[in-house]
């Protein structure tokens, strides 16, 4: 029988919540097939009953159980041993268990992630339909379909620097809820406009594109390409492009619009980012053509349907 | 041991946050209740996410032929005539508008061609029914639900599990809950209570449910005096993972044979066409041939005029088919069943089954565009549950309501896929909003005994001050091996005498369970805390399974195979604790009228009389 051995940290928040503990060895049998949790839960059965740790479905469609395996932010029901090894080559040593190291600390594996919870009230709710009669078709829905396949596993929200170094929570929605917004704002029956919470009571000018998001999402949701950018694109639009809106963008540009555009799209330490970010809007911009394009022959159905009533 | 507890006072407590806490929380706020949900995970990560295939509702967006109606007979039929057809009626009657409801909310289901909320085909539904968002309904459900609930003024208490209700005068008056986080303790005062707590399949070792999935709701109603029912039928869904052994039970959504997957033994034969029970023969396909014309018509989006494949037939039927041809020796390589979808297009796989896909890419390895998966029969449901009142879902104890899977009525012997999430947005609106009247009615709030409350704290802090004893975690490990071999899916009667046996000696087990480690967050102590649930939901399901003397939906009896209408066709057992013992007796729903009756088929029901 193949034995691993798992370094867990074990701990709690002191007074002033920094978390205080330390990382604790346990090895047990490995079956085949075997994911983190599989071991996590054997450890619990066999020596640590009390060892703390959030899970529910062990499915990957919950996002409960959220953790850093060896350094990086993974779901650990979804994360596999076999991997593990693999990733670890020739090194022997215990497998890295860690809580998420940007929310603050309950115990153990476990921390506290209410904040999401906070978020999300903030955020006015669809304004919807009376009537249920609308129509949107699949091409529409595919767009937002991706959005809503978050699992709020807040591994994004663990990875993002803007979080992790800078602890801009009250400033900040972070990737998570810009993907939420960005679900709302191209939400086919939503007619609220949420650009200016967006650009001020969000603060999406702190993100500046490093892609660390997208990269952990266990959804694999695009967060970057298709939600982020459009919505900056979209403030852009909203606020300043000057065929658009004049009078706006007018104001806009004396009140700093270099310093946000510079903020937002120049200083990427990758100069990748660039490219894609600028193809990107690009595709946004068609996108917002197309979907007015929608908007208006949907309106001209609605009318037709009048006239013929 | 510190036993202070804060205090709390809300017109409504809905126990349990899934999709039918949310909708029963909603429609009670918008009642003008004051409500507190308490929900034993984070808001939005209860087991309703992990519903994949879609909501049932007859919008006949699909096929133009569907009505309330045929799904009204669809879910009868299904439920081997057990059902209390009063429950079936107003779900198959209002499931389209809580579904339009959901869109209107925010919901994004997959489309037609047409821009209509897209449906899709699943076992026992006569026409494609099912709205969906690929394999991740339940997702899209308890998020909607979450988004609008958190606007609606209710208070959610995260991370809480109830562990007692209270009663005065035969009335269910508040409950007593601990907080797993902190371990910090909580009176919360009621007018009306409504219980959305879900099932008890944890008590399986092969099971598709998350840990929250220990029976407390069940147990929580039967200790304050409520009638439960129908306990024996417990429906395994044929198709769970059954390899890597880490994986075995996590659901294969059926969604997979409503696209065209096919079921195949170890000898490469569609093993379904031996299976199709009498009263489904006319309706299915009796040929390869006749199935994939069936297939090929729904994939290219006609009106199906063939009949459809028999993998399509009620799951009860399918999950015992897959066992049937174990026993026989035809099992696939891990001691399963083969389902290929791997015949259609790469990317409408991707498209349509993209959970499905990455769960076997990720956890089996298996790229199921290319190859079968391995499937086999995983503890999914529970059709039983407490008894309600068809019109208000307010139990047999005043002031306590019960909906979604916690309830029993709709369901009957054997509960269709698709119908549980319509299950808990029909009645978890319903259930919301007699409780919002109910607690209306209701002048204060009343003081409750600090006797009892004591008695609860003690109780519960037990586990944490013991010297000695067993780790819990071995004996919830004893108690799911044994439910799987004596209360399984084929049952006897010296089996479930041993279980009833094995139980007394596990519940004493039970009581004798050590939790180092504090208050804080501590799984081990929140684990020695649901076994007397486990065990009182196990013991309700292997004496009801001991009572009834032949097979029916979620009920299989080795020693009585067949199904006997002539004593069982219309018997709905019923269980009460009476002077803390277990009673068990039968009853009977009131009888169809004869406009319902002539929905059904006529055939089956004479068999019935």
């Amino acid at each position: 029988m193949d034995k691993v051995t798992f370094s867990v940290f074990r701990g709690h928040p002191d007074e002033s919540g920094s978390p205080i503990g330390e990382m604790i060895e346990y090895t047990v049998d490995l079956d085949e097939g075997m994911v983190v949790l599989d071991v996590i839960h054997r450890i619990q059965a066999e020596e640590a009953p009390d060892l703390a740790c959030r899970w529910n479905c062990k499915a990957g469609k919950c996002g409960s159980c959220s953790a850093e395996v060896n350094g990086k932010p993974r779901l650990m029901c979804m994360t596999r041993m076999d991997d593990i090894k693999e990733e670890m080559g020739d090194y022997e040593g215990p497998v890295d268990i860690r809580p998420m190291q940007s929310f603050p600390l309950v115990r153990d594996l476990v921390t506290d992630t209410s904040w999401a919870y906070e978020v999300d009230r903030k955020i006015k709710p669809i304004n919807g339909p009376e009537e249920p009669d609308w129509v949107f078709n699949q091409h529409e829905a595919d767009r937002i379909q991706e959005f809503r396949s978050c699992i709020e596993c807040m591994l994004c929200v663990n990875t993002c620097h803007v979080m992790r170094e800078h602890q801009k929570f009250d400033e900040f929605a972070g990737p998570r809820f810009f993907v939420r917004l960005a679900s709302l704002e191209m939400h086919p029956l939503d007619t609220e406009n949420r650009i200016p919470e967006i650009k001020d009571d969000f603060g999406l000018s702190y993100c500046n594109i490093t892609r660390c998001c997208t990269e952990v999402c266990p959804a694999g949701i695009q967060i970057t390409d298709n939600a982020l950018i459009p919505l900056k694109e979209r403030v852009v639009t909203e606020y300043f492009d000057p065929l658009v809106n004049p009078i706006k963008a007018l104001g806009n540009l004396t009140s700093g619009v270099f310093s946000y555009l510079s903020e937002d799209f120049v200083q990427t330490a990758d100069p990748g980012n660039n490219k894609q970010a600028t193809n990107a809007q690009d595709a946004e911009r068609s996108r917002i053509e197309e979907a007015k394009k929608l908007e208006s022959e949907r309106t001209e159905k609605a009318r037709e349907r009048f006239r013929t009533e | 041991m510190d036993k202070s507890y804060s205090e709390w006072d809300f017109d409504v407590v809905v126990i349990g946050a899934g999709g039918a806490g949310l909708r029963a929380a909603i429609e009670a706020s918008s009642n003008g209740a004051k409500v507190g949900m308490i929900s034993k995970s984070m808001l939005g990560k209860a087991h309703t996410v992990m519903a994949e295939g879609g909501a049932a509702a007859a919008l006949a967006n699909k096929d133009h032929r569907d009505s309330w109606k045929i799904h009204f007979r669809d879910t009868m039929k299904g439920g081997k005539y057990l059902s209390d057809w009063r429950m079936a009626k107003v779900h198959a009657q209002q499931a389209p508008d809580r579904i339009r409801e959901l869109e209107q909310w925010g919901a994004v289901f997959d489309r037609t061609p047409e821009g209509k909320t897209s449906q899709r085909n699943f076992g026992g539904h006569t026409y494609p029914r099912l709205a969906h968002i690929g394999d991740a309904t339940g997702l899209e459900l308890i998020r909607t639900l979450q988004q609008r609930g958190i606007h609606t003024g209710m208070e959610v208490f995260m991370e809480y599990t109830v562990r007692h209700l209270f009663k005065k005068d035969g009335r269910v008056v508040g409950c007593f809950a601990y907080n797993r986080s902190d371990g910090s303790l909580h009176l919360f005062r009621a007018k009306s209570i409504v219980l959305a707590t879900g099932g008890i399949t944890r008590c399986w070792e092969v099971c598709s449910g998350s840990w929250e999935y220990t029976g407390e709701g069940h147990a929580l109603a039967y200790w304050t005096g409520a009638e439960m029912g129908d306990m024996e039928f417990v429906q395994f869904h044929p198709t769970g993972m059954i390899w890597p052994p880490s994986v075995k039970g996590i659901l294969v959504t059926e969604g997979v044979r409503g696209e065209g997957g096919m079921l195949t033994n170890s000898e490469g034969k569609r093993f379904m066409f031996d299976y199709v029970p009498e009263m489904y023969r006319e309706e299915f396909a009796d040929t390869e041939v006749e199935s994939s014309e069936w297939v090929k018509e729904v994939v290219a989006g006609k009106l199906a005029t063939k009949r459809r494949p028999p993998e399509l037939l009620t799951r009860d039927v399918v999950a015992k088919a897959i066992n049937s041809e174990k026993a026989a020796g035809r099992a696939s390589e891990h001691g399963g069943a083969y389902l290929d979808i791997s015949w259609r297009k790469s990317e409408e796989i991707k498209k349509k089954l993209p959970g499905m896909y990455h769960q076997f890419m990720e956890l089996a390895a298996v790229d199921i565009t290319k190859e079968p998966m391995e499937v086999g029969p995983t503890a999914h449901y529970v059709m039983g549950g407490v008894r309600v009142d068809p019109i208000t879902q307010e139990t047999s104890v005043p002031g306590l309501f019960a909906a979604g899977e916690a309830a029993t009525g709709l369901h009957g012997a054997n509960r269709l896929g698709g119908n549980s999430l319509s299950d808990l947005i029909t009645f978890g609106k319903i259930a919301g909003e007699h409780a919002a009247k109910s607690a209306s009615q209701v002048g204060s709030f009343e003081e409750i005994d600090e006797e009892e409350i004591d008695t609860v704290i003690t109780e519960m802090l037990e586990p944490l001050g013991r010297e000695e004893g067993e780790n819990p975690a071995k004996v919830v490990e004893d108690l799911r091996v044994m439910m799987q071999n004596k209360v399984g899916i084929i049952r006897t009667r010296e089996l479930l005498e041993e279980a009833l046996d094995d139980l007394d000696d596990l519940e004493v087990r039970g009581k004798n369970t050590m939790s180092p480690g504090g208050r804080v967050y501590n799984p081990g102590w929140h684990q020695a805390l649901e076994i007397a649930a486990m065990i009182d939901v196990s013991r309700m399901c292997a004496l009801s399974a001991l009572m009834r003397e032949e097979s029916r939906g979620g009920h299989t009896r080795d020693d009585f195979p067949s199904p006997d209408n002539s004593k069982w066709g219309n018997l709905n057992s019923r269980i009460k604790q009476v002077d803390g013992k277990m009673e068990i007796d039968y009853t009977s729903y009131p009888s169809i009228p004869d406009d319902l009756r002539n929905l059904l088929d006529s055939e089956d029901l004479v068999e019935e009389e």
